[in-house]
């Protein structure tokens, strides 16, 4: 699997794309791969305040529910409402269109404290 | 997690070989998922997918008193077999709760075949031959059988290809021994998904090129391999038993809505006396199917509510791909164990609205 180059990606399976202070924020191929087939994601709404390392919402499986943690901390500016009636998405296209939520960060150096795509491919690789 | 290795199946490195997620299943590495637990599940309801289930045990008992063992040990009357012919049963402890749920099969008038679950097989052997005081002998006989399941509706066209038994003459809950893919088999009508299908016992150095022969001769009508994840879709859907969750050392047979395998009239059993005395004194709890009314999915271990109170658990629960429904089953106090009745499944920290529902949720048209 091809984790993009410009996103960084955390121990529990979400990714972020930075541009200016809008943080994009999702779960990796990895992550949807484990699940398995998605049949409900609950995000925030806009407005809502999420806190690094604290869960902000979940998806969940055919056969689990799983917490999704924020990246990085700020404000929630939008979430992807294609979800709500296609979760599937998510299994089809995590990096791309089935994006969560977009943030407004607090900080945006807690961005380069992530890994980067090659450590998360050691990472994922060594885990499984 | 403990440090022994799991336990392989002499699939195993089929499984791996064509990519499945193996997971940990009670001590086994086990393929959980191929393509995917939907689609898998479908291919099940509509086609013909295979199974890996050389994890589960098997013993056998033989000898002049073998049916007086089987009788004692288990619930079903199993003096009502005819030859070929299989059941569902229970083996109980005194106190009528469960050891295992059981399948018996009738291979002889001295001989009788029962396939139990995987993680059960050593306590089950280690019961029934505590309880050996008949003239006959208990053989723990996993080590000569590996299973393979075909399910689906058209299982019983594949499976045909490849024996010359006539299958399509075996009925549900009967089967026969002979040769299938060329090897020596026991096939029988029965399964774990709501479907049609086989379950084929070979010898496990046979068990890849079986598998091989099943997958090469049912490609035209689409088989798939499958994994326990849709096993478990497909048997909820179903509404069947899965040991550790509807049923377990602390339940009895009737609290499950499973009285139907309990023959009282039977003679002495093990556990006999405690079922009795549960009916008398009346049951306080039953096994109950719902449906979600509210947005959320019950899963396994999450309490049910009534009155703003504790009154249960769910004892499996998921989404039920061929119904587009979420479902469970649960225990409930005996009287609301009812259909149509409200109840309230606590879903991480938020009570959601469930209805009691028939079961079995999923009915296949014969």
């Amino acid at each position: 699997m091809n984790y993009p180059e410009n996103y960084r990606y955390t121990k529990e399976h979400e990714w972020v794309s930075l541009e200016g202070d809008i943080a994009t924020i999702g779960i990796t191929h990895h992550a949807q791969e484990e699940l398995g087939d998605i049949v409900y994601v609950d995000l925030p709404k806009p407005g809502a305040a999420v806190e690094k390392s604290k869960t902000f919402g979940s998806v969940e499986s055919v056969k689990a529910v799983s917490d999704i943690y924020a990246p990085v901390s700020g404000e929630v500016t939008e979430a992807n409402e294609i979800l709500g009636a296609n979760p599937e998405k998510l299994n089809e296209d995590p990096h791309g269109t089935a994006w969560l939520i977009k943030v407004k960060v607090s900080d945006a150096g807690e961005f380069s404290h992530l890994m980067p795509a090659s450590e998360y491919q050691t990472y994922v690789g060594a885990e499984s | 997690m403990s440090e022994t290795p799991l336990s392989r199946t002499p699939l195993n490195a089929v499984h791996r070989a064509a990519g499945a997620r193996m997971v940990d299943f009670g001590g086994w590495d086990m393929p959980v998922q191929y393509s995917g637990i939907v689609d898998e599940h479908n291919t099940i309801r509509t086609g013909v997918g295979l199974f890996d289930v050389s994890h589960m045990g098997e013993i056998e008992i033989r000898g002049p008193e073998a049916l007086k063992l089987v009788e004692y040990v288990s619930t079903n009357a199993a003096s009502r077999l005819a030859l070929g012919q299989a059941h569902y049963s229970g083996l109980l402890y005194e106190h009528g709760g469960f050891v295992d749920d059981i399948l018996v099969h009738k291979v002889a008038d001295d001989s009788y075949f029962l396939c139990v679950n995987a993680s059960n097989q050593d306590k089950d052997f280690e019961h029934i031959k505590a309880h050996n005081t008949f003239d006959c002998e208990v053989e723990f006989a996993s080590p000569k059988y590996a299973q393979i399941a075909i399910q689906g509706p058209k299982a019983l066209s594949v499976a045909s290809k490849l024996t010359g038994a006539n299958l399509a003459a075996v009925r549900y809950y009967w089967f026969t021994d002979g040769e299938f893919a060329g090897v020596p088999a026991r096939m029988a009508r029965t399964g774990y998904t709501g479907e049609d299908g086989f379950e084929i016992y070979v010898a496990p150095d046979a068990a890849v090129a079986v598998w091989n022969s099943i997958m090469d001769g049912g490609a035209e009508a689409g088989i798939k391999p499958c994994g326990l994840g849709a096993r478990n879709t497909l048997r909820l859907e179903a509404a069947m038993s899965l040991y550790g969750h509807e049923i377990g050392a602390s339940i009895s047979p009737l609290e499950a809505g499973l009285g139907w395998i309990v023959k009282l009239d039977k003679g002495d059993f093990i556990g006999r006396d405690a079922l009795v005395k549960q009916k008398e004194k009346g049951l306080t709890r039953a096994l109950a199917g719902f449906e979600m009314r509210g947005r959320g999915i019950a899963r396994d271990g999450y309490e049910v509510v009534l009155d703003g109170a504790t009154a249960g658990w769910v004892t499996s629960g998921s989404p039920a791909p061929t119904l587009n429904k979420n479902i469970g089953l649960c225990y409930l106090p005996i009287n609301h164990a009812k259909v149509g009745e409200k109840i309230g499944i606590l879903i991480r920290n938020q009570t959601v609205e469930a209805e009691v529902v028939p079961t079995p949720f999923y009915k296949r048209s014969k």
